[in-house]
C-alpha cells in the first residue's frame, strides 16, 4: 500500500464528503429550523443537474450556466416552500415524510415531461484531463474543482453563519425556534430564505456532481438517502456537525470500498474475502451512523444544548 | 364420377383443414425495459423488432402481428405481472423483449407452464443453457458468457500478462468474469465487485492504477459503463491500461453518452454495423433512416428474433394454434440473421461466430464500432453438455 494510492484515495473521500455537504447542509438546517423532514431535497439536488445541464448547453459556457443554475434552483426552491411546503409545517412528521415522498414521485415525472430522462453534461474541455499532483500521481482536474468549490463554500457558509446577523437568526432558529419566534424574528421570511439557500446548495451539488455521475431522473434519491446518514451522525441543525459528518461519510465509504476486500483478505480466505469484502464496505457507513446512534444519539455537534 | 368427387373431397377437407388450423393474426407479448436508467436497451430493441414487422408490411411469417407491448420498469415482479396478463388474458402466441436475465427468470415460467415459446433477444443465462434448458426457450441472441470468454480470449492471444476485473456485484458479473477467465491464461491481477448500479469509480480507479495491470476487462453495462468509461479517462489511466468491453459495454448507446474518448477501445461481439450481408445492410440502413440514429447490438438481437419468428411462422403456412408444431418450426428456422445464417445448438442458443471490433471512426467521421478480426469460429456454449435436450 504506497503513499500516493492512500493521497489519491483521500482526496477521493474529501471530494465525495464535500459535495455530499453541500446536500447535508440545506437538509439540515431545513430539519434543525423548520422542524421539517423533507424528503424532496433530493430532487432540488436533481433539479439543479437539470437546469445547470440546459444552461451549460445554452450559454455554451461551463462556468456560466452553472452560476445561472444557482439562483434558479434557489428560485424553485423558494416556489415549492411557498406554495407547497409551508403548509406542512404545522403536521407531524409522518404526513411531512407522506407528502414530501409524493413530491419525489410528482417531480420526477415533471422534469421527465420537461427534459426527458436524461441531459448531457460534461466536465468542460480544459479540465477532462488529468494533472501530475506528485510525481506519478496523475489526478482528475475536474475532481479537485469539485474538492476547491466544495472547500470554498464550506468557508462562505461559515463566515455567513457565525458572521452575519442573517446567519444569527439562522442560528438561533436551530437551537430554539419558539425563543427565536418570541424574540420577534420574522420566522415566515427566514424559512423562505433557508430554503432557497439549501436549493442553491443543492444546485451547486448537482451541477458539479452532474459530470462525474449522470444527469438523470432519480438522480436525488439514492444520495439523500446518505445525508440523511450525515445529518444524524453530525447532530441534526448542525452545520458543523454536517461538515464532519460528510466528509466522515465520504472517508469511511471510500476507504472501504478501497481497502476492505484487500484487509478482509489478510485475515480470511481469499474466497469469503472477496464475497464479504464488497458487501461489507457498502455498509460501513450504516455501522458508523448505528455506532454514533449508540453513543451519542445526539450526534457528533448536537445543535440543542 | 369418382375423380371429381375424390377432388371434391381433398378440396373440402383442405379447406377445412385450413379454416380450423390457419390463424388470422400472430399475436406477440412484447415485455422489456421502457423506463429508467436502461430504458436505452430496451428501447433498441423494441425499435428493431417494429422496425422489423414494418418492414415486413406489417406481417410476420404471412400473418398480421398484434403486438402487446409492456415496460417492465427493470422490475422481476412487474415483469412477471406482464408475463401473466399476456399468456393467461391475452393468449399470446409467443412472448419476447426481455432486456435483464433477472427479469426474465422470474416472467418465463409463466410461458413455459402453458407451453407457449418464449424467443429471447438478449438475455440467454447459463442455468437454461446447461441442467435446467428448456424446451420452450430459444435464443436469438448469444449466450450470457460469450462475449466475456472472447474477450478473455483476445486478451490471451494479445499477451496481456495482468488484466484487472470489474464487475457488479451480483449474478450475470459474476458469470460474465467466469466466461472471462475460462479463456484467459494470464494472471488476474485483481477481481473486483462493486455495487449494483454505482456511478462514482474513483475508489476503484486509484487501485487499479496501484495494481499497474496490462489491460483492464470491465462488466458495466448502461449507465454505469457510461461513467466508469468517463472517469478511467479523466483519471488519466488509459494511456498505460488497455481497456476491454463486452460489446454492449461500448457500443452505440454507451458511445452516445461517452463521445471522444471512447475512441481506440477493444470489445468482443457476433454483430458489428460492418458486418456484409444484405439482411444487415438493410437493417442498418432502415434503422437509422427510421429512428435517426445508428442501432447498437441490441437492436441487431431483436431484428434477428423478428426474422426467426418470422421464418417459423412462414414454414407452418400460418397454422400457429399447434404449440408443438410451432415449437419445431422455431427449432428449425432457417433464416439468414444480421449476422449471417442462424444456427441452433441442441440447448437451443446459437452457434456463431464472435468478433473483435475496435471504436474508431467511420467515413462520415461518425464514432462507431469497426469489426477488426474473428475471436471464435462457430462457437457455442459451456454448458450445452448438461442439456438433456437432443
Amino acid at each position: 500500500m504506497s503513499f500516493t494510492l492512500i493521497l489519491e484515495q483521500s482526496l477521493n473521500g474529501l471530494q465525495f464528503g464535500l459535495m455530499l455537504f453541500l446536500l447535508a447542509a440545506g437538509l439540515t438546517l431545513v430539519f434543525g429550523i423548520m422542524d421539517m423532514i423533507n424528503l424532496a431535497h433530493g430532487s432540488l439536488y436533481m433539479i439543479g443537474a437539470f437546469l445547470a445541464a440546459t444552461l451549460v448547453q445554452a450559454t455554451g459556457s461551463f462556468t456560466l450556466g452553472v452560476l445561472l443554475a444557482i439562483p434558479a434552483a434557489a428560485v424553485v426552491g423558494m416556489a415549492l416552500e411557498i406554495t407547497i411546503l409551508r403548509t406542512l409545517y404545522a403536521r407531524d412528521h409522518l404526513s411531512q415524510v407522506l407528502a414530501t415522498f409524493a413530491l419525489i414521485l410528482i417531480i420526477n415525472e415533471v422534469v421527465r415531461m420537461i427534459w426527458g430522462s436524461d441531459m448531457p453534461l460534461s466536465a468542460p474541455e480544459a479540465l477532462s484531463g488529468p494533472v501530475q499532483l506528485v510525481p506519478g500521481m496523475p489526478y482528475s482536474a475536474y475532481r479537485l474543482l469539485i474538492i476547491g468549490v466544495g472547500l470554498a463554500v464550506a468557508v462562505l457558509l461559515y463566515f455567513v453563519v457565525t458572521k452575519t446577523r442573517i446567519g444569527m437568526l439562522v442560528r438561533a432558529g436551530a437551537s430554539n425556534r419558539e425563543m427565536a419566534l418570541a424574540m420577534g424574528v420574522n420566522i415566515k421570511r427566514l424559512f423562505t430564505l433557508v430554503f432557497g439557500f439549501g436549493a442553491a446548495l443543492c444546485a451547486i451539488a448537482g451541477a458539479m456532481l452532474g459530470p462525474i455521475f449522470a444527469v438523470q431522473v432519480g438522480m436525488g434519491e439514492n444520495i439523500l438517502i446518505l445525508a440523511f446518514v450525515v445529518i444524524v451522525i453530525g447532530g441534526i441543525g448542525s452545520i458543523r456537525g454536517a461538515l464532519v459528518g460528510s466528509i466522515l461519510v465520504g472517508m469511511v465509504d471510500t476507504m472501504g470500498r478501497a481497502f476492505m476486500p484487500a484487509l478482509l483478505r489478510e485475515v480470511l480466505t481469499p474466497a469469503f474475502a472477496s464475497a464479504a469484502g464488497p458487501a461489507i464496505a457498502s455498509i460501513l457507513i450504516y455501522v458508523l451512523m448505528a455506532g454514533v446512534l449508540f453513543w451519542r444519539p445526539q450526534g457528533l455537534f448536537p445543535a440543542r444544548g | 364420377m369418382r375423380k371429381p368427387l375424390a377432388a371434391a373431397v381433398a378440396a373440402t377437407s383442405l379447406l377445412l383443414a385450413g379454416g380450423a388450423c390457419a390463424a388470422d393474426k400472430l399475436k406477440i407479448g412484447f415485455i422489456s425495459t421502457l423506463s429508467g436508467p436502461s430504458a436505452s436497451i430496451g428501447v433498441d430493441i423494441r425499435d428493431a423488432f417494429t422496425l422489423a414487422i414494418k418492414l415486413n408490411g406489417g406481417k410476420l411469417g404471412g400473418l398480421p402481428v398484434q403486438l402487446e407491448i409492456g415496460d417492465d420498469q427493470f422490475k422481476p415482479e412487474v415483469g412477471k405481472q406482464l408475463a401473466e396478463k399476456y399468456v393467461r388474458l391475452d393468449k399470446v402466441d409467443i412472448l419476447t423483449g426481455i432486456v435483464f436475465s433477472n427479469i426474465m427468470l422470474a416472467a418465463v415460467p409463466e410461458a413455459f407452464n402453458a407451453k407457449i415459446p418464449y424467443v429471447s433477444p438478449n438475455a440467454a443465462p447459463s442455468p437454461l443453457a446447461g441442467k435446467q434448458c428448456n424446451p420452450w426457450f430459444f435464443a436469438a441472441s448469444w449466450p450470457n458468457d460469450a462475449f466475456h470468454e472472447a474477450a478473455g480470449k483476445h486478451a490471451s492471444d494479445k499477451g496481456y500478462k495482468s488484466t484487472y476485473l470489474i464487475a457488479p456485484n451480483y449474478q450475470a458479473g459474476k458469470d460474465s468474469l467466469a466466461g472471462f477467465k475460462r479463456f484467459y491464461k494470464g494472471k488476474i491481477a485483481e477481481e473486483v465487485y462493486t455495487k449494483l448500479g454505482q456511478l462514482d469509480y474513483s475508489a476503484e480507479l486509484a487501485q487499479v492504477r496501484a495494481a499497474k495491470p496490462d489491460a483492464l476487462y470491465i462488466f458495466l453495462p448502461g449507465g454505469m459503463g457510461i461513467n466508469f468509461i468517463k472517469q478511467f479517462v479523466g483519471a488519466g489511466l488509459s494511456k498505460d491500461i488497455q481497456l476491454i468491453t463486452p460489446g454492449f459495454g461500448s457500443d452505440q448507446d454507451i458511445i452516445r453518452g461517452v463521445g471522444e474518448p471512447m475512441l481506440g477501445l477493444f470489445d468482443t461481439s457476433h454483430w458489428a454495423l460492418d458486418i456484409d450481408n444484405p439482411t444487415n445492410k438493410k437493417f442498418v440502413a432502415e434503422f437509422e433512416k427510421e429512428y435517426k440514429r445508428l442501432p447498437a447490438v441490441f437492436a441487431a438481437q431483436s431484428y434477428d428474433t423478428a426474422l426467426m419468428i418470422d421464418a417459423a411462422v412462414k414454414s407452418l403456412k400460418g397454422k400457429v394454434e399447434d404449440k408443438e408444431a410451432l415449437r419445431k418450426a422455431l427449432k428449425g428456422a432457417k433464416f439468414e440473421s444480421t449476422h449471417g445464417p442462424f444456427k441452433l445448438n441442441t440447448n437451443q442458443y446459437p452457434i456463431q461466430n464472435y468478433y473483435l471490433r475496435v471504436v474508431g471512426k467511420d467515413a462520415q467521421g461518425r464514432i462507431v464500432n469497426k469489426t477488426l478480426a474473428t475471436i471464435f469460429k462457430d462457437h457455442g456454449d459451456a454448458y450445452v453438455q448438461d442439456c438433456p435436450m437432443k
